[in-house]
């Protein structure tokens, strides 16, 4: 059986006045896998988010979310999914027992069965000392994890989680993803937006690669590595000699003597590293140093969308 | 359940939320009774001697002035109050809990209506507190059991329909300081009317918009159910005019609700 979509978006599209946010995005994630939109500030990660939550309305396209048309069924939609955007949405006036309490009155889940979903939710996230606290007193990571954790209360079967750990320190960013680890492995869809590449290789299934309202590349994170050439062997060598006879052994064009150095096309895998160094050193050639160069998402950014990505603006 | 019944849930759900929240934020419940409270004692005790003369009535004076400036006291408290709604509303869009209400699947009008019933009951307590403050001082009012229901009615239906029109305000702004400057033309709305002079005592301009603006027969109707005096159309008037308000409020909020942008 063709495994159903959890998300099914085609052409959707959406302007803010004379501004093209959304032009014609085609997306399709599958039920019970992570998708992740990467993209840079500004690229419409938000706004896809916020369309398929139900927050905004589409200017056009189709989008089916667990099955239902999010047009036409709206509230069909609301009571499959749920949203984490990167500005909490918790009561600050209300203790986080509360603020569970709120999300158990309106889903309508009785008393009782609140309370367990409440207290199950709290101690999986880490959060039962704190339950009797405003979120006021919280650390940033605690807010997020509230924040999920008020979303999961109606045990969606499609969660949107928006730019997740931006503004975490990595110790809350590496529990927000054995987090999202656990509601996969519960089944859950999830479509998460981050402009962190290592968070997409991270968690994501399958990436998509957004820039100007579109997908610019979709894939795994392997399959969009190898989309980028660049993948290399750097041998460093101690004299003019040693470099030559190893470019003549290797079948490389004569290499820049000033550099002293050759980068062998490669994957960096062991088996190639140890077939490589075998070869020079059967014929005898000293290799002086030695570094490994695979291409990250980093490299697929800049080539996909000509732009380094915002992290490496930033950093 | 009916759409009824779920509309009443969640609403009782918010409005639950909304208490809690009054509760452990008492500020703004107190600055709705402490402004009114201050107006009553200084235009009772530094103005009133003066004002009071010039009310034209047999004995005229302090005591007078207070029986006459109690309804427009109220009235400048349930404004104040509404003031208060819309700064509650507005914080409230700032938190990012609304966008999280909107994408559950919730009765759509509840967040709402949680928010004007919660403003209801807070502005009515703070109104118990300055009619306790007015008894305090003197104010001995003739209303017997009825009227007394009668004007906590017109009371409750007034703050009702500002409480519409201060949620659509808050709503319409963009930042909480702005929601707080909007409802401001309300605040000075009562003493263009009948709320601290009589309106015979004005130009006649100014007078014409005294008579014909919605406070004025509010207040008449309160002064008149309060002091045991024939209130005459009024009434009917203050209730045409809430209602209206309530109504141009409730859709104004509606359509503000549901076209603000996500975050």
């Amino acid at each position: 059986m063709k495994p159903t979509a959890a998300i099914a978006v085609t052409g959707l599209r959406k302007s803010y006045g004379p501004k093209v946010v959304l032009d014609g995005l085609d997306l399709t994630v599958p039920e019970g896998t992570v998708f992740a939109l990467l993209g840079p500030n500004g690229a419409g990660k938000t706004t896809t988010v916020d369309i398929l939550s139900t927050l905004i309305p589409a200017d056009g396209g189709e989008v089916r979310i667990a099955g239902h048309d999010l047009r036409r069924e709206p509230d069909a939609v609301r009571a499959s999914i749920a949203l984490t955007g990167q500005f909490s949405a918790v009561d600050d006036l209300l203790t986080g027992a509360e603020n569970l309490r709120l999300m158990a009155d309106l889903l309508h889940v009785g008393r009782r069965e609140g309370q367990r979903r409440a207290t199950d939710l709290l101690a999986r996230f880490d959060l039962l000392d704190a339950a009797d606290r405003v979120p006021s007193t919280y650390s940033g990571g605690m807010r997020r994890r509230l924040d999920l954790a008020m979303g999961l209360m109606g045990d969606p079967r499609v969660v949107f989680l928006d730019e997740p750990t931006t503004g975490l320190d990595p110790r809350s960013r590496r529990a927000m993803w054995d987090i999202v680890r656990g509601l996969v492995a519960d089944g859950a869809t999830i479509l998460l937006t981050t402009q962190y590449l290592e968070e997409a290789d991270q968690l994501a299934d399958r990436i998509g690669v957004l820039d100007a309202g579109g997908l610019v590349a979709e894939g795994t994170a392997d399959e969009l590595k190898r989309m980028v050439p660049g993948g290399h062997i750097r041998l460093e060598f101690a004299g003019a000699e040693p470099l030559q006879r190893a470019a003549r052994l290797l079948g490389m064009p004569p290499a820049d003597e000033g550099a002293l150095t050759l980068e062998v096309p490669g994957d960096g895998s062991v088996a190639t590293l140890k077939a490589l160094l075998a070869r020079l050193d059967g014929a005898g050639v000293d290799v002086a140093g030695l570094a490994v160069n695979t291409p990250d998402l980093d490299d697929v950014f800049l080539a996909l969308t000509g732009r380094p990505t915002p992290a490496e603006v930033t950093s | 359940m009916s759409t009824l019944a779920l509309t009443a849930r969640d609403s009782a759900t918010m409005l639950r939320r909304n208490l809690k929240r009054a509760v452990r934020y008492p500020g703004l419940t107190v600055i709705v009774a402490a402004l009114p409270i201050v107006f009553l004692l200084m235009f009772v005790f530094v103005f009133g001697g003066t004002l009071g003369a010039g009310l034209g009535l047999p004995s005229g004076g302090r005591a007078e002035y207070l029986a006459y400036v109690v309804p427009g006291i109220l009235i400048l408290a349930i404004a104040g109050g509404a003031q208060g709604t819309a700064i509650g509303i507005a914080m409230d869009m700032t938190e990012g809990i609304i966008a999280r209400f909107r994408t559950m699947s919730i009765a759509r009008a509840s967040v709402l209506t949680g928010h004007v019933v919660g403003a209801v009951i807070q502005t009515m307590v703070g109104l118990a507190m300055v009619v306790a403050v007015a008894l305090l001082i003197g104010f001995r009012p003739e209303a017997n059991p009825v009227e007394w229901l009668a004007v906590l009615g017109v009371l409750a239906m007034t703050s009702f329909a500002l409480s519409w029109l201060s949620i659509a305000m808050g709503l319409h702004t963009k930042t909480v300081e702005a929601a707080s400057n909007l409802p401001m033309p309300l605040m000075l709305l009562p003493f263009f009317g009948s709320g601290f002079v009589p309106v015979e005592s004005m130009p006649a301009g100014l007078r014409w918009f005294a008579e014909h603006q919605p406070f004025t027969p509010i207040i008449e109707t309160l002064r008149g159910l309060l002091t045991g005096t024939a209130i005459g159309s009024s009434g009917v008037v203050a209730t045409a005019w809430c209602a209206a308000l309530a109504l141009v409020g409730y859709l104004w909020a509606r359509r503000n609700y549901e076209r603000r942008p996500a975050r």
